[in-house]
């Protein structure tokens, strides 16, 4: 039942409004609006059970394992929001004198730091919003570096075809043509392709190191030797950074700009698609280019930095500096790690994914790169299975639903068909990696004695497969009353 | 180990289960060279008590003031019910719904979400967000250029918002297209419908039209639109979602209505926070659907013919179309939509329009009041909503040190982002004030400035 359908018309919740209403008469009738919008007329108690029980439809990391590949759904600690949300940070007006929000800068300043530190960036701006805004501001410094030289020629943005869709999409939006590489059977970039797509048009490559295929990229340093050589720069998306974070720099990679997405390495929520905060790292030569604001910290106090000692800066690209409060979550989230736990976040990602990859090949799975490591996340196939059986990635995914666990990525990346990805992340005990190896068992039994049944999933669910191709076709985005 | 179940048993199982015997041989693939050594710029770990002390005093350290301030982001009250259950775990920690039938709360939400937006700003669909009000806009711009073909320049008014100004022209001209910003009327604070000719010099793909616009001033939304319109360009109204429970919706300016309607979320029911995280919103006409970046839910069945949500229009979007997505937006601010959704859900028409109401009477009578200070004038003779610049007779700047050492933050100095304007401050007052509030802020400014 929609929120709509428990509206009666007159009802009002008195006490979430001012007592009386105001006159209007003071705005011009023509503005005025004439019919009132759509919104439900409903109680509060009835609007308390309505969404409470919508969250109840709702699988999370707070309620199943969700192996989610490329996505790092690890716990996100209770006290980074409630910490987040003490009254005086929410309500520090933005634009409010910054003498009045030196504990608030201070987090930031600090952020800026230690992300600086994990990464071996020279220069670090929280404003970016989201991966993808982080992507775009990235390739926009990889122009503007370029322009600051006079380097017109400079068109073409490398891609390998594992990437994330966002790389390609983000270089068209920044004016680049893409230029897209293949991967060798191992897994890495193909040294032969990346060799042929270097130019003088070559402006940069967008590398996710260890890739989104789970496997880290042995020839990085070549690769930057390469790029760098050809006078383009390198990208590098931090999607993956919870597989190497304490262990491997990107800046000691040879990257010259990251981002870094702090819903997934730095456990702020992913609030059912955002926010997000994907904070840039950059390399000495960028430094100019940073977007702004950025904190400083002298004689004691935490100001901004903006465009004014910043005039070759891309600029702006949030009202105003990014999603405060998640990178806010992120800054409790890495204090509470510390040193040692930042460390930790690694290790106990790479043994999770190698015990899960482990254990499923054992149960009779087919991996997608045997002969290679896992990194935080890895690949398994079910080609052979659609061959011999019909039974699809997307068809064991749904059926994974109804055994209480959120599916792993599926149909991504595109060229391993019939791909799982799964990411267990570092926050999961043996006992529900364990007990997800035997679902996943239980799976295959029933792929084999009843594929139909598994074609059908999911059956356990309050609704069963939903129809896209109707969801296309007869387009229903919004509630119409009935007339 | 914070946030790590392991113990030593798991560990040692785990690893010979894989064939290794430590945990560094697993990253045996990586070239030695790369491994980094201790992170010593990190500081220890600290426990949840001890992180807690150092957040309470660095809040603290902040305090709390009487907010007047506006300027694109405004102080209301939101109901308790809007943060408890928007951070209940099942909303908080799920990620975006791919899986349609692990994440019908989520999606049933949004799609109640697409309804209310696109029943507020009069369009006929909404998408399920964009990162914040600035960007919304500067997407609202490459849509009408994409739609438009022939012509890369958008019309912005200097009435616009600033930085979002600043956000669209950063965002924009990576695409080659101009952005070419519109005086205003320094009598009435509004775009003079009448003086646009002038400028109209070649096509143009869009006229971006801010209701009310960031001195507050009412815009004369339909002449402006029919202007566009006329021109053979698109109209992107800006708007504010509290306003919109007054105000004509940009579905419905002019004769044929704006074609996009953006803005900035903020207002309902998403607290103030340093800036963010808050949610862009954008609708827009039907012919538009195929242009519009970000998320999309639809409502279709399932098997047994019940009713269900799902992402659709998924071919627009990067994780299909790559390089040939409308955006390479993919993360949006659901959880700042959860909010909005459940705040307009218990306000509700009458709520919102008394909040609206209520802003507007506040804010007038704040400006009665300070008018009557000796040397204190409205800035601008245009109508409106609740926001009002005012000409103060010594440097805004000292005003707002001075107040600030009351516990009052008295409003935006406009000089800071209009450099010609003079001493001018930009001032809300929202429902959240009471008549002593008000009369509090009278009498320290007419102290400060006697």
């Amino acid at each position: 039942m929609l929120i709509f359908e428990h509206s009666r018309p007159g009802r009002v919740n008195y006490s979430q409004s001012p007592l009386t209403a105001a006159s209007t008469s003071n705005i011009p009738k023509n503005l005025q609006r004439k019919t009132p919008p759509l919104l439900p007329e409903v109680s509060e108690m009835d609007t308390v059970r309505h969404y409470t029980r919508l969250s109840q439809k709702n699988f999370s990391i707070d309620t199943e394992f969700y192996p989610l590949g490329s996505c790092t759904m690890k716990y996100n600690p209770r006290a980074c929001n409630s910490l987040a949300m003490l009254p005086q940070f929410t309500a520090r007006h933005p634009l409010a004198p910054e003498n009045t929000g030196q504990g608030y800068l201070a987090c930031m300043y600090e952020l800026q730091e230690i992300l600086k530190e994990v990464t071996g960036m020279a220069g670090v701006s929280l404003t970016p919003m989201a991966g993808a805004q982080g992507e775009l501001i990235g390739v926009m410094m990889i122009r503007a570096y370029h322009e600051s030289r006079g380097d017109y020629a400079r068109n073409e943005i490398i891609v390998p075809d594992a990437a994330h869709g966002t790389n390609p999409a983000t270089a068209v939006m920044c004016g680049f043509k893409v230029v897209e590489i293949a991967t060798d059977k191992e897994g890495n970039v193909d040294m032969a392709a990346l060799e042929a797509a270097v130019s003088p048009k070559t402006a940069g490559l967008m590398l996710t190191n260890p890739s989104t295929l789970g496997v880290f990229e042995k020839n990085v340093s070549e690769m930057s030797r390469m790029v760098h050589q050809a006078g383009g720069l390198l990208y590098y998306d931090g999607a993956n950074l919870n597989a190497v974070l304490g262990k491997v720099k990107p800046g000691d990679m040879g990257f010259d700009v990251i981002h870094i997405n702090l819903h997934k390495t730095f456990s702020t929520p992913h609030g059912g698609g955002g926010p997000g905060s994907a904070p840039v790292g950059v390399a000495e030569r960028l430094l100019p280019f940073i977007p702004v604001p950025i904190v400083a910290h002298e004689n004691g106090t935490y100001r901004w930095i903006t465009e004014k000692e910043k005039p070759q800066s891309i600029g702006r690209l949030s009202a105003h500096m990014g999603n405060a409060g998640v990178l806010l979550r992120a800054y409790i989230y890495v204090r509470l790690l510390g040193m040692e736990g930042m460390h930790r976040v690694a290790e106990f990602a790479t043994l999770n994914a190698n015990y899960l990859m482990a254990e499923l090949r054992k149960a009779g799975f087919e991996i997608a790169y045997p002969t290679r490591r896992a990194s935080h996340e890895f690949i398994v196939t079910l080609r052979d299975i659609k061959d011999k059986t019909g039974v699809t990635a997307m068809n064991l995914a749904k059926r994974l639903l109804d055994k209480g666990y959120h599916a792993p990525t599926t149909y991504f990346p595109m060229l391993v068909p019939e791909c799982l990805l799964i990411e267990p992340a570092e926050t999961e005990s043996k006992e529900t990696l364990d007990a997800f190896v035997v679902a996943m068992k239980e799976i295959l039994t029933e792929i084999q004695e009843q594929p139909d049944m598994v074609k059908g999933a999911p059956h356990e669910m309050p609704l069963r497969k939903l129809d896209d191709v109707k969801a296309a076709r007869e387009l229903d985005l919004s509630w119409k009353p009935k007339s | 180990m914070p946030f790590i179940p392991h113990t030593k048993e798991d560990i040692a199982e785990m690893l010979a289960s894989i064939g290794a015997s430590t945990i560094e041989e697993l990253f045996d693939e990586i070239p030695k060279d790369l491994i980094s050594g201790e992170l010593t710029g990190v500081p220890p770990g600290l426990s949840e008590m001890e992180i807690s002390r150092l957040m309470m005093e660095r809040a603290n350290a902040d305090g709390l003031f009487q907010n007047f301030i506006g300027a694109g982001a405004y102080e209301h009250h939101i109901p308790a019910a809007v943060w408890q259950i928007t951070t209940r775990g099942e909303f908080y920690s799920s990620y975006t719904p791919y899986q349609a039938e692990a994440s019908q709360g989520t999606l049933q939400l949004l799609y109640e979400y697409q309804t209310m937006m696109a029943s507020l700003t009069g369009m006929d669909v909404s998408n399920a967000s964009m990162y914040d009000g600035a960007t919304a806009l500067a997407e609202a711009a490459l849509m009408a250029v994409r739609s438009h073909k022939s012509s890369r320049r958008i019309l912005i008014p200097k009435t616009v918002h600033p930085v979002y100004r600043k956000v669209v022209r950063a965002i924009v001209s990576n695409q080659k297209i101009d952005v070419v910003e519109l005086p205003f009327c320094e009598e009435s604070g509004q775009v003079l419908p009448e003086s646009l000719d002038e400028f109209y010099k070649e096509d143009f793909a869009a006229l971006v039209i801010p209701q009310p616009n960031f001195f507050g001033v009412l815009e004369q939304v339909d002449e402006l639109t029919d202007w566009a319109h006329s021109k053979n360009a698109l109209a992107i109204g800006v708007v504010n979602p509290t306003a919109l429970a007054l105000l004509t919706p940009p579905g419905e300016w002019g004769s044929k209505g704006a074609d996009i309607a953006v803005g900035e979320g903020q207002p309902l029911g998403i607290p103030l926070s340093s800036g963010g995280p808050y949610f862009g919103f954008m609708a827009c006409k039907t012919n538009l659907l195929r242009q519009i970046p970000g998320r999309i839910i639809g409502r279709t069945h399932d098997l047994d013919n019940k009713p269900g949500f799902v992402l659709t229009l998924q071919a627009r979007e990067q994780h299909i179309r790559r390089s040939k997505a409308t955006s390479n937006i993919c993360t949006n601010q659901g959880l700042m939509v959860t909010a909005a959704t459940i705040y307009m859900a218990l306000l509700g028409p009458e709520g919102l329009r008394r909040v609206a109401a209520q802003s507007h009477a506040n804010t007038l009578n704040l400006v009665e009041k300070l008018e009557k200070i000796n040397g204190v004038k409205r800035t601008f003779s245009g109508p409106i909503f609740h926001e009002a610049a005012l000409t103060l007779p010594t440097s805004a700047k000292e005003v707002l040190l001075k107040l600030k050492e009351k516990g009052v933050l008295a409003g935006l100095n406009l000089q800071e982002y209009y450099p010609d304007i003079g001493n001018t401050l930009l001032v809300c007052a929202t429902e959240t004030k009471t008549a002593a509030d008000l009369q509090n802020y009278a009498d320290l400014l007419a102290e400060s400035l006697s």
